[in-house]
């Protein structure tokens, strides 16, 4: 036992030395988390707001002019208007505008005769995430506002009370803040990546480099290997992870419901994991090359297929089996559910306790695979 | 040799992809004995280096080092043996001392400072200690490599070309080490290609794809390989070797300077090729040497590192 921590230790001296050296990875790993980030926590956004909309109105009153002040207070349309007839259907096949609105001749006469004047709101669904909120806007709107319009005489146009008080709770992020989901999501896509990527180079160069038949030949065995590898690594893991949790809390304000400490713990087992991970790729690949290729293979479709960019209920069951198969997937659920939705080390504990055992698999194939031998 | 050999092998084969590599081969290797292990490139030598210290496991066959079981007690026999690898294999981007560093941490040795500060005294390189070991000369690192891989005071030695592409003096200065090392009991087993390297071995191992074809001393080797040799002397002498080599009773012809070595298996029809294409020349009996002798056998042998297509 000593023996062995004394080989572990040879392993972990080396590795600190040779990360010592080499300040650009260095660099890599305290930039890479602030410029993803920075890129993603400001760039991307699932409530598009300020969308332009050209507005054709062939008709002029007190209700028009509601309409489009209405619509202009739901934040979700910029108005443009336009000047002449098919200029409107021009724009939107151009991508000008993300939505043409069509106010027929004669809406206020109809209105007020009550024959239910039509409001055309065409919309470019070419990618249907950028207009699906605002759509669901122009209804609520347009109705509220012309509610305030519909008064005296006119009070019969106005909509029925709904038989229903349907009320709506948006739980744990009742603004629907974008960066409230994603940034504690890039914590776990920033883990993995450098994770997977950073071990499963490292076995590599060894490889390439000539220095594994010398490795071999020591008496270290193959775990006292992978420890020696592996801890280093979780440094690195719990540096980015206070940077991240740092810029989120204090840059993009996300709230942090839960107890750090069960935060803490998910991190460390999904760190070890990745790492884990990276290692038992690296004992496939005969080049550095090789290994990046098949980390990437990983990375990509940990960032698709776990929830991170697209709605993880959303996907076909045969593709959220392949997503539980990613441990991005588990630890995605315990960041969010952590500092989100207040979960407590309890709640964390099926996600955790798959987690454990994906590192446990992934570490005896590890070691497995590396062998004492160059076979 | 009363006590039992360092290193005994019999029999240990390994196959690549259908490709025999090491082809049941058998040797002993007495302790404090330093043997070369000579041979053509692609011809089993690192192979069986790497079967001895534990790296690959024989297809077949069986062996002890040291007493040790070569199948059952890989780890132990890891502890008690240190191979220096043909490529430069310690950490360019570590320093000298970080290396060795690691190396007596790797092997778990009590008194590191004082074992690495001795190590670097006797390099040469303790003023250097801080330098980085990729930044070393071919003869340094060598030197280095060798620090490291004796740094645990291994019983045995197994060196993998250790010297290839090192300059005369470092070279002299390695095999003193060797000696000196083999003085104290140490058993070396040495791969080279350079014969005034094998002349300053104990014993030689002579292996050509993958089968040992000559073992013993090198007086043995000579007298055993039932080759004899002549040297020309004269005029133009130097420029005959290709016109000889094509004669029956010519095993091979080589210039020397302005001399001209030929030898064949038989010193009558040796004699009737050179009178019958240079009589001008004088020519008297010499010894083969063994570079004479390694050529013939790897001529004789069938070349199975190219795939011949079926």
């Amino acid at each position: 036992m000593k023996d062995s921590l004394r080989r572990i230790w040879a392993m972990l001296v080396k590795e600190f030395h040779q990360l010592r050296r080499d300040p650009v990875t260095f660099g890599l790993v305290v930039a890479m988390p602030l410029i993803q980030l920075s890129l993603f926590g400001f760039a991307i956004n699932n409530d598009p707001r300020h969308l332009k909309a050209a507005i054709e109105s062939n008709d002029s009153s007190v209700y028009t002019r509601t309409i489009q002040a209405a619509l202009k207070n739901s934040s979700y349309f910029d108005l443009v208007p336009v000047t002449r007839p098919g200029e409107g259907e021009e724009m939107l096949r151009q991508g000008k505008v993300q939505f043409l609105i069509i106010i027929p001749p004669n809406f206020s006469r109809d209105l007020v005769r009550g024959d239910q004047p039509q409001l055309l709101v065409l919309a470019d669904a070419t990618d249907p995430a950028s207009t699906g909120n605002a759509t669901a806007a122009v209804e609520q709107s347009v109705l509220s506002g012309l509610r305030h319009d519909l008064i005296g005489p006119m009070m019969a146009r106005a909509p029925p009370a709904s038989p229903v008080d349907v009320v709506i709770q948006r739980r744990y992020n009742p603004e629907g803040i974008t960066s409230h989901n994603i940034v504690p999501g890039l914590l776990a896509i920033v883990l993995s990546m450098t994770m997977v990527t950073m071990t499963s180079i490292s076995v590599a160069r060894e490889r390439e480099r000539g220095t594994m038949e010398n490795l071999l030949a020591t008496p270290l065995r193959p775990m006292e290997v992978m420890a020696g590898k592996i801890l280093p690594f979780v440094a690195i893991g719990v540096l980015q992870t206070i940077i991240i949790l740092g810029v989120a809390l204090i840059v993009f304000g996300v709230p942090f419901q839960g107890p750090a400490w069960a935060l803490a713990i998910g991190t460390l087992v999904f760190v070890t994991v990745s790492l884990l991970l990276g290692f038992t790729l690296s004992t496939f690949a005969e080049s550095q090359m090789q290994a990046m290729q098949m980390s990437f293979f990983y990375i990509l479709p940990s960032i698709l297929l776990s929830g991170f960019a697209f709605p993880f209920a959303g996907m076909p069951s045969w593709a959220q089996w392949l997503g539980e198969c990613l441990p991005v997937t588990h630890f995605l659920r315990v960041v969010r559910g952590v500092m989100l939705k207040g979960w407590g080390f309890g709640d964390t504990l099926t996600q955790v306790g798959v987690l454990i055992a994906m590192g446990v698999a992934l570490a005896f194939l590890a070691a497995h695979r590396y062998g004492d031998t160059l076979e | 040799m009363s006590e039992a050999p360092a290193i005994s092998v019999s029999g240990i084969t390994k196959c690549f992809g259908g490709r025999t590599v090491v082809d049941h081969v058998s040797m002993d290797i007495g302790q404090g004995r330093i043997s070369g292990f000579l041979g053509p490139n692609g011809s089993g030598k690192t192979t069986t280096l790497r079967m001895i210290c534990g790296l690959l496991i024989p297809d077949e066959g069986e062996g002890t080092v040291l007493g040790l079981d070569l199948a059952t007690c890989r780890a132990e026999i890891k502890q008690k043996v240190g191979y220096m690898t043909q490529r430069f294999g310690l950490f360019e981007d570590l320093t000298i001392r970080e290396n060795l560093n690691f190396f007596a941490d790797a092997h778990g040795l009590s008194d590191k400072k004082r074992r690495v500060t001795a190590a670097l005294e006797q390099l040469g390189l303790a003023t250097r200690s801080h330098q980085l070991a990729g930044t070393l000369s071919g003869g340094w690192k060598q030197r280095l490599a060798l620090a490291a891989c004796t740094l645990h005071e291994p019983r045995i030695l197994l060196l993998d070309e250790p010297t290839a592409g090192v300059d005369p003096l470092a070279r002299r200065e390695f095999w003193d080490e060797i000696h000196r090392l083999a003085g104290e009991g140490v058993t070396v087993l040495v791969s080279t290609h350079y014969m005034d390297e094998a002349e300053r071995c104990h014993d030689i191992a002579y292996i050509a794809y993958g089968v040992l074809r000559a073992r013993g001393t090198a007086q043995e080797i000579i007298r055993d390989s039932g080759l004899v040799a002549l040297t020309g002397e004269g005029p133009g002498a130097d420029r005959l070797a290709p016109k000889l080599e094509k004669r029956p009773g010519v095993a091979m012809a080589a210039a020397f300077g302005t001399t001209v070595h030929v030898c064949g298996e038989e010193m009558g029809a040796l004699r009737e090729a050179v009178n019958e294409i240079a009589p001008e020349i004088r020519w008297h009996e010499t010894e083969p040497t063994l570079e004479d002798i390694f050529i013939h056998l790897m001529r004789q042998s069938p070349d199975n590192s190219v795939e011949v297509a079926a």
